[in-house]
């Protein structure tokens, strides 16, 4: 589904992608571990196409087409979905609106008819429900006024809707109480399938404790180190991430 | 929802020149030789058949004019204007007066029916006017939102110097309302026009509007009887088509006591090279217990990319609440215009009146805008609000300038002001300068205001979803000036909404 190789990246004039290389098959969860600085949150913010980003080498093919050569919009239509450590706030434009241009916008790029209202609001009914949102909270400003767990809840709601092939969660149980990480991961968990394959970026083992990931890889200083199974986050918790040297030149 | 997606339809095909009313009629026009001096103001008066007071009126303001200087204060730049290199007088060449719609020169006709304004009534009835499907769909779409079931507009057209055309007067007379233009006014109802022309803006009142009311060519008489509701909404259209013309539009509605009217104005020009000069007064009068809801698209050509040609919109709108309970409401979206001066203001006067004004301003390019709002608060437990959205993208700057004052008798007088700004991109300038007096220690007045960018996070995240930049962007603009919006007529909403897309065309990168 994504191969990643070799990757090179850089913001400004610091590198900080320095040969990273994945491979992900379709129905597979990975999950990537590591230090503040290791290098995370760039790797999805490349994946999802951030322009703040140059990249210098290498290259990523997702399903058999050139990522790199898309924008962030078609890297959407065609399948890769971030959910955001920081989801924005859209004043004034409902979440209902948002939902729906995004979504017609990506079942065009797919050769698909838009929906209609009813449809729309009937898919919107049942999405929601499953995660425990209110019809207010359609209603709302997109993630105005939305507690940490809710803005959280709500990229969910959208990666729930658009059905993308590619699902890269980064950072997602930051700001979270333990309720809603349940909520939130049962979101994920039912979202799992054998079509679609996951990212899942985080800090702490905690997380993969509800989403178990098939692998887990330690990524330090731009690359990755070390590979194993979902046994490997609980080493990592005892041991931290001192094996993996912090003194990064 | 659906209004969304069309604005972003709209954006999609809309090519390099974004500004699709900039085509010229060719028709022959008669016109007063350039420059001003008495003889042309004797010339204008002739022309339309005035009664004696009026160039009377005229001349002394002229006098006045020569006395005045241009106002600088505004956070406006453009060269100065050379006010006898003007013609203050153009109209379309006709035998007689046209009798009826079938008199009007084919032309305009047709310029009219490419601006997509009805001038046959009969068309309207039959909504003919929605000949542009998508905006009938998306109307439609918005009757569940909105309980929207008005169909008919009641329109005069101003083509440069006179009124071509006014529909509806037979069915609006029926219910005693009065709507023409300002010239027949003055011929069939002098009383009237003598009576309140010039109550609300003085002549002396500012350097525009005393120029105004000496070459003052025409524009809407309204009349609403005591008890009235004005059966249909009234509009009015503007449209300069000469060559280094000024078009001076004057406008009077007057609300009797417990009627309501609701008006709208819309304005467009063909694309020229050279500037042009638009300088129009407005006045409302409010009796007691009536209400008045102005409501204006203004979209006169904006200048080319470089920011060469485009209109220099100076305009004195002021509404006077002169009775109890009276009530004026301003709603406003301006996106055209190469430089914007205008403050459409409300007189509190009665006691209890309330003023409003909501106002949508775009820039983009190379546009200036200054524009705001005066709440004059002089009768007790008067209320007044101001919602304002600035947005300016490109090179363009963009000043909200405002005025809340509370006399001394004003007791409990009440505002609540809330102007916000959002830039596009990282050459443009919004700016807020409020003023705010309060002579009367129960008065109560509230000012926010908030500046943001759209951000690239925002941009970045609608994009993640799919959306593309453009779209992105018309969302968010959207977003931001949605309660403003909210105010405007259902079928002006729908309009005003595609045009705010189409202003911010190229806006981003």
């Amino acid at each position: 589904m994504l191969e990643i190789k070799d990757l090179h990246a850089r913001i400004g004039d610091r590198e900080i992608l320095k040969g990273f290389s994945l491979t992900i098959n379709p129905g597979e969860v990975h999950a990537i571990m590591g230090p503040n600085g290791a290098g995370k949150s760039t790797l999805s913010s490349v994946l999802a196409g951030k322009e703040d980003y140059e990249v210098t080498g290498g290259s990523v093919t997702f399903l058999g087409k050139d990522l790199l050569a898309m924008d962030a919009a078609e890297r959407a239509c065609s399948g890769i979905f971030l959910a955001f450590q920081y989801p924005v706030e859209i004043p004034g434009v409902s979440n209902m609106t948002f939902l729906r241009t995004a979504l017609n916008s990506v079942r065009k790029y797919r050769g698909l008819e838009e929906l209609s209202t009813p449809d729309f609001l009937r898919l919107m009914k049942e999405k929601a429900a499953k995660l425990g949102m209110s019809q207010d909270m359609l209603r709302r400003g997109v993630n105005v006024g939305f507690s940490g767990g809710e803005k959280k809840r709500n990229d969910i709601l959208q990666m729930s809707v658009l059905e993308p092939s590619f699902c890269i969660l980064d950072e997602t149980d930051s700001g979270l109480d333990i309720d809603a990480l349940r909520i939130v991961s049962e979101g994920v968990n039912s979202l799992r399938s054998p079509e679609r394959s996951m990212l899942v970026i985080t800090h702490y083992q905690r997380l993969l404790d509800y989403i178990v990931p098939d692998v887990i890889h330690v990524m330090h200083q731009g690359k990755i180190v070390r590979t194993g199974g979902k046994e490997l986050a609980l080493e990592l918790e005892s041991t931290g991430y001192a094996a993996y040297g912090q003194d990064a030149a | 929802m659906a209004a969304v997606q069309e604005t972003v339809e709209r954006v999609r095909s809309v090519d390099v020149d974004q500004y699709k009313y900039g085509f010229t009629t060719d028709i022959e026009s008669e016109k007063a030789p350039k420059g001003l001096n008495e003889d042309i103001i004797r010339f204008i008066s002739a022309k339309k058949n005035e009664p004696e007071w009026m160039l009377e009126w005229r001349l002394d303001a002229y006098k006045r004019w020569l006395t005045m200087t241009e106002p600088t204060w505004a956070r406006v730049n453009y060269p100065q204007v050379d006010f006898q290199d003007l013609y203050y007088y153009a109209a379309p060449k006709q035998k007689e007066g046209p009798k009826s719609i079938d008199d009007i020169d084919p032309e305009i006709l047709k310029t009219y029916e490419k601006l997509g304004i009805p001038l046959r009534e009969r068309d309207i009835l039959l909504g003919i006017q929605s000949k542009d499907e998508e905006q009938a769909k998306a109307v439609e779409e918005n009757i569940d939102a909105v309980g929207y079931t008005g169909t008919k507009v009641a329109v005069d057209a101003v083509f440069d110097s006179v009124s071509v055309a006014t529909t509806f007067k037979e069915e609006l007379g029926k219910a005693g309302v009065i709507f023409c233009s300002i010239s027949e006014a003055m011929r069939e109802h002098p009383d009237l026009v003598r009576q309140y022309l010039g109550s609300v803006v003085p002549v002396t009142d500012n350097f525009y509007a005393t120029l105004n009311s000496a070459v003052f060519s025409d524009g809407s008489f309204v009349y609403i009887p005591k008890g009235v509701r004005c059966p249909m909404e009234l509009s009015t259209y503007f449209r300069i088509n000469e060559k280094n013309t000024g078009q001076f539009e004057r406008t009077l509605i007057i609300a009797d006591e417990g009627s309501y009217v609701s008006y709208l104005e819309g304005c467009t020009a063909p694309q020229r090279d050279e500037n042009q000069l638009h300088a129009a007064v407005v006045e409302l009068v409010a009796m007691k217990d009536a209400e008045i809801k102005y409501s204006t698209v203004q979209n006169w050509y904006p200048g080319d990319a470089e920011g060469k040609g485009g209109i220099y919109n100076f305009v004195t709108k002021r509404g006077d609440c002169r009775g109890e309970n009276s009530k004026i409401s301003w709603t406003q979206v301006e996106t055209g215009s190469a430089v914007t001066w205008k403050y459409p203001s409300c007189i509190l006067r009665g006691d209890n009146s309330r003023g409003e004004f909501y106002s949508i301003a775009i820039s983009n390019g190379y546009q200036q805008v200054d524009s705001g709002t005066k709440m004059i608060h002089l009768g007790k437990n008067t209320t007044s609000r101001i919602i304002s959205k600035g947005i300016a993208a490109g090179r363009s700057d963009n000043t909200y300038r405002g005025q809340v004052s509370a006399h001394k008798k004003a007791a409990g007088a009440r505002n609540f002001t809330c102007c916000d700004s959002l830039l596009i991109g990282n050459k443009c300038g919004a700016h807020t300068v409020p003023y705010i007096e309060s002579k009367n220690a129960s008065a109560v007045f509230e000012h926010e205001a908030t500046t943001s960018k759209i951000s690239d996070d925002q941009l970045f995240y609608c994009m993640q979803r799919g959306l593309s930049e453009e779209e992105a962007v018309a969302l968010i603009v959207n977003g931001f000036v949605r309660d403003v919006l909210q105010q405007l007529p259902m079928e002006f909403a729908v309009e005003a909404q595609k045009l705010i897309s189409v202003s911010l065309e190229g806006s981003v990168g």
